[in-house]
């Protein structure tokens, strides 16, 4: 079992994507409660520039709870506390005079299951530069439509119906345009939570390339419960367990050369 | 390793065991029994449906039928324009019934008494029987001393008896040659075969039978004659004696054999139609009988076989509101081919009236239309606006929560609470038009608001978050992922339950009586501060009046409403069906 779940790192792996990268985002001392659950624990992490970061940990460990402090979607939640200091390009993104539509427009984020809005796959991606305000002209949102669906390698098996529901898509396709809607606000960073926990083995591929090729432009952050969909598409890894970071390094080391004990247990499968 | 020895012992399961089997047949029986009941309770209802829908139309269809006499009728100068002039407001003062009367009297050139005309022009004929001949000689003026045909209504009255719920008529030929001692007057008309023996017959069997029931009667007073006190036996015992020779006389008559019979007021009339004229029989033999002329006969020849017809009115004349006279009048309209039936528009036309023949929904329909769009108009931004505050917006704390369950126990209050509310704010308070479309649907309004916001909060509800959350993610604004993306995916469920609401509100009578609707209104409302009525309101005014002829109204009435209402729960289907999202 072991072998299979370790691939061979320095294969997938460039080297270059060490952690000498400046860090994009990074977090200190943040501490999260949902009423009186203490769900993250005096968090320090710092996430580099352009490269794919993945937070492993069992269910419940604080990893999707702290993704979704990065856009601040967990204000929605009343109960929810966040306490500590996350910057974004070195701005504080918890402080008062910082619009969070502004931020949420800089952060763009991927949901576990692909959630398109009921409208037509153009009007899907073209909601986001609408609001916004991006493009000036017909022409200029057409172009970014096509331009995002390329990135998203969408395009040429939707090029033909744009004007349909988006909903009509299969899965992979869905959340494949679900990273379309949100690369065309042009954001700096994307959060994936669980990606391709909805999809099948080859559109969890199809998604998994993409992110790959993602990274050259984007900062990308992908919670995800495949220790082998870690090691294949992050070069920096993060692991939670009960709220706190046990443990973050280059993916490399952290699948061959774990530090710590739980670490070693979790990704050998002992438990989670 | 662990698991062989934590694993529970086998239990061996013999499903072909006798107790197994009584088991799965015990559980089929219980399934089936479940499905006979959920059969059961369906067909149980639908029969009530089938019952209540077709009781209904078989009340209601003659409301939509209406007769009317067409008929040549000659204005003269004098009955409608005595002073010459020809303009729409001279017209209108004209004495246009004197015209219809006119007409009429041109096949009825006996009818000279005075009470005998208002029998004929005002029991048989519509107040509205004028306005046709009116209506065209205004468009036309010129037409003043020619012939016109026009339509003239009939009286409700006359209507049912040609809907054939006066009475029962039944019509033979005679089968002797007849002859006739006059014609006018008392005559006395002799047929040479048995024609009268059948109905000798059924009279006597009817006195036979009431001489059964006085012997009873005369027994059972009889019977408490022991027990009554010494000083009210010789009343007592004087009506036993009444009894027992009314009971010999009916007998006496009833076993009669030949001999006559009188026919009065309480026993099924017999008509005689002869020679062009009508005799009411008075006195009847088997092969004689003396009557009365009704329409006088053109001559007093004698009458062929199969030439003459004998008619009995089933319903003695007595019980009902035509007589014999006005029957044999409205035979003979029938007979010159005046007589013609057709769909009555009027009853969608035109409003309410104190003439059944004349009375119409269209005041109803107006004010109830004008009522649901004040309805409408203040409960669909306001509902809506609300449901979206409280279920998008609203800080959660006590007050929301006071407001939420205040909204769903309003849902609970009757509705003519809401009515006393509404005399009490909208009437006293800021002095609004009483009985007026406005003030009905402000009340409405409040009756139906719970409703929507309700409804409207469930379908925002029912809104997955994952929609919200794809919204936020991409730096939508609150507002904007509510009024982009939440609110078009709830308006299939907000716009059935504004529907529900306002079909709920289109049938409600209790607050409206309260605001002053239930009055009397002939003229059709134009406006919203008018006095109206509504749909519902007309109904219950009509279903409380005296005249047969609006108990069909009033299931026309209720016809037209529940037509409306299913059209509304079908639009509502129907919008549900076609904005449905899938996501």
């Amino acid at each position: 079992m072991d072998t299979t779940m370790k691939p061979d790192f320095q294969a997938l792996q460039p080297v270059s994507a060490e952690s000498s990268a400046p860090a994009a985002v990074v977090a200190r001392g943040v501490n999260v409660y949902y009423g009186t659950k203490h769900a993250i624990k005096e968090l320090d992490v710092d996430i580099p520039e352009k490269a794919v970061t993945a937070f492993i940990g069992p269910s419940g460990c604080g990893k999707s709870t702290f993704l979704r402090c990065i856009n601040r979607m967990n204000d929605t939640i009343s109960i929810c506390k966040v306490t500590g200091k996350i910057t974004l390009d070195g701005s504080d993104i918890y402080d008062k005079s910082l619009d969070v539509v502004q931020l949420r427009a800089r952060v763009g984020m991927v949901f576990q299951k692909p959630n398109p809005f009921p409208k037509s796959i153009y009007e899907n991606v073209a909601y986001g530069a609408r609001i916004h305000g991006l493009t000036q002209t017909k022409a200029d949102l057409d172009q970014l439509v096509e331009e995002s669906l390329r990135r998203a390698s969408l395009w040429e098996e939707v090029k033909d119906r744009l004007d349909q529901t988006g909903t009509g898509l299969s899965g992979g396709q869905q959340q494949r345009l679900c990273i379309a809607r949100a690369i065309a606000v042009s954001p700096e960073v994307i959060l994936m939570d669980e990606p391709c926990s909805a999809l099948d083995p080859i559109a969890t591929a199809k998604i998994e390339e993409l992110i790959d090729e993602l990274r050259r432009n984007y900062t990308i952050i992908i919670v995800t419960h495949s220790m082998q969909q870690a090691a294949r598409v992050s070069q920096k890894t993060a692991f939670f367990h009960l709220g706190t970071l046990v443990e973050e390094g280059p993916t490399n080391t952290i699948f061959t050369a774990p530090r710590d004990k739980r670490t070693q247990d979790y990704i050998t499968g002992r438990f989670g | 390793m662990t698991d062989a020895v934590l694993a529970p012992p086998r239990r061996k399961h013999d499903l072909t065991s006798l107790e197994a089997q009584a088991r799965v047949r015990k559980r089929y029986a219980a399934e089936s029994r479940f499905k006979f009941l959920g059969v059961a309770a369906i067909v149980f209802a639908a029969l009530f449906i089938v019952f209540l829908v077709s009781d209904i139309v078989m009340k209601g269809a003659p409301a939509f039928i209406e007769h009317r006499l067409t008929m040549k009728l000659t204005p003269t100068k004098e009955q409608v324009a005595a002073d010459g002039k020809t303009d729409r407001a001279s017209l209108l003062q004209g004495d246009w019934m004197a015209v219809v009367r006119s007409g009429i009297q041109g096949y009825f050139p006996e009818v000279t008494q005075r009470s005998q005309r208002s029998k004929l022009y005002n029991e048989l004929i519509s107040t509205g029987a004028d306005v046709d001949i009116r209506n065209r000689i205004i468009a036309n003026p010129s037409l003043i001393g020619q012939p016109v045909e026009a339509s003239v209504l009939l009286s409700d009255d006359a209507d049912l008896y040609f809907k054939g719920s006066v009475t029962r008529r039944q019509e033979r030929s005679g089968r002797g040659v007849a002859s006739v001692s006059g014609t006018t007057g008392d005559v006395q008309f002799v047929s040479n075969a048995n024609d009268f023996i059948s109905d000798m017959s059924r009279i006597r069997g009817d006195l036979s039978r009431a001489a059964a029931l006085a012997r009873l009667e005369s027994s059972r007073l009889k019977a408490a004659l022991e027990t009554v006190a010494a000083d009210r036996r010789s009343t007592l015992e004087t009506q036993i004696n009444d009894q027992v020779q009314k009971a010999s006389e009916l007998e006496r008559r009833g076993l009669a054999v030949g001999g006559t019979e009188m026919i009065g007021d309480n026993t099924a009339s017999i008509l005689i139609k002869a020679n062009g004229g009508v005799i009411k029989v008075t006195e009847l033999g088997s092969q004689s009988v003396s009557g009365t002329v009704l329409i006088p006969l053109k001559s007093n020849t004698q009458v062929k076989s199969g030439e003459w017809q004998i008619v009995t009115l089933t319903t003695p004349e007595g019980n009902r509101k035509l007589s014999d006279q006005q029957i044999s009048w409205l035979d003979r309209m029938k007979d010159e081919g005046l007589v013609s039936s057709g769909f009555a528009w009027r009853f969608f036309t035109s409003g309410d009236s104190r003439e059944p023949e004349q009375a119409g929904i269209l005041g109803g329909l107006i004010g109830s239309a004008l009522t649901m769009l004040v309805t409408l108009g203040l409960c669909l931004p306001i509902g809506v606006g609300a449901a979206i505050y409280l279920e998008e917006f609203a800080p959660k704390n006590r007050l929301t929560d006071i407001v939420e369950v205040n909204i769903n126990n309003l849902a609970a209050v009757p509705s003519i609470v809401f009515g006393l509310l509404g005399l009490a704010m909208f009437l006293n308070t800021f002095n609004m038009p009483r009985s007026s479309p406005l003030v009905g649907g402000l009340v409405l309004a409040l009756l139906v608001l719970p409703t929507i916001i309700i409804a409207s909060r469930a379908a925002l509800k029912a809104v997955p978050p994952s929609i919200r959350e794809a919204a936020l993610g991409l730096g939508a604004s609150h507002q904007q992922a509510v009024f982009h993306h939440v609110l078009p995916l709830a308006m299939p469920g907000i716009l059935t339950g504004t529907i529900i609401g306002m079909a709920h509100a289109l049938g409600e009578t209790a607050p409206l009586l309260m605001i002053g609707m239930v009055a009397f209104i002939i003229e059709v409302p134009n406006s919203l501060v008018q006095s109206a009525t509504v749909l519902p309101v007309q109904i219950y005014l009509w279903s409380d009046l005296p005249e047969a002829a609006f108990q069909a109204k009033t299931a026309g009435a209720i016809i037209v409403l529940l037509i409306f209402l299913f059209c509304m729960n079908g639009a509502a289907i129907w919008l549900r069906k076609k904005f449905e999202q899938r996501w």
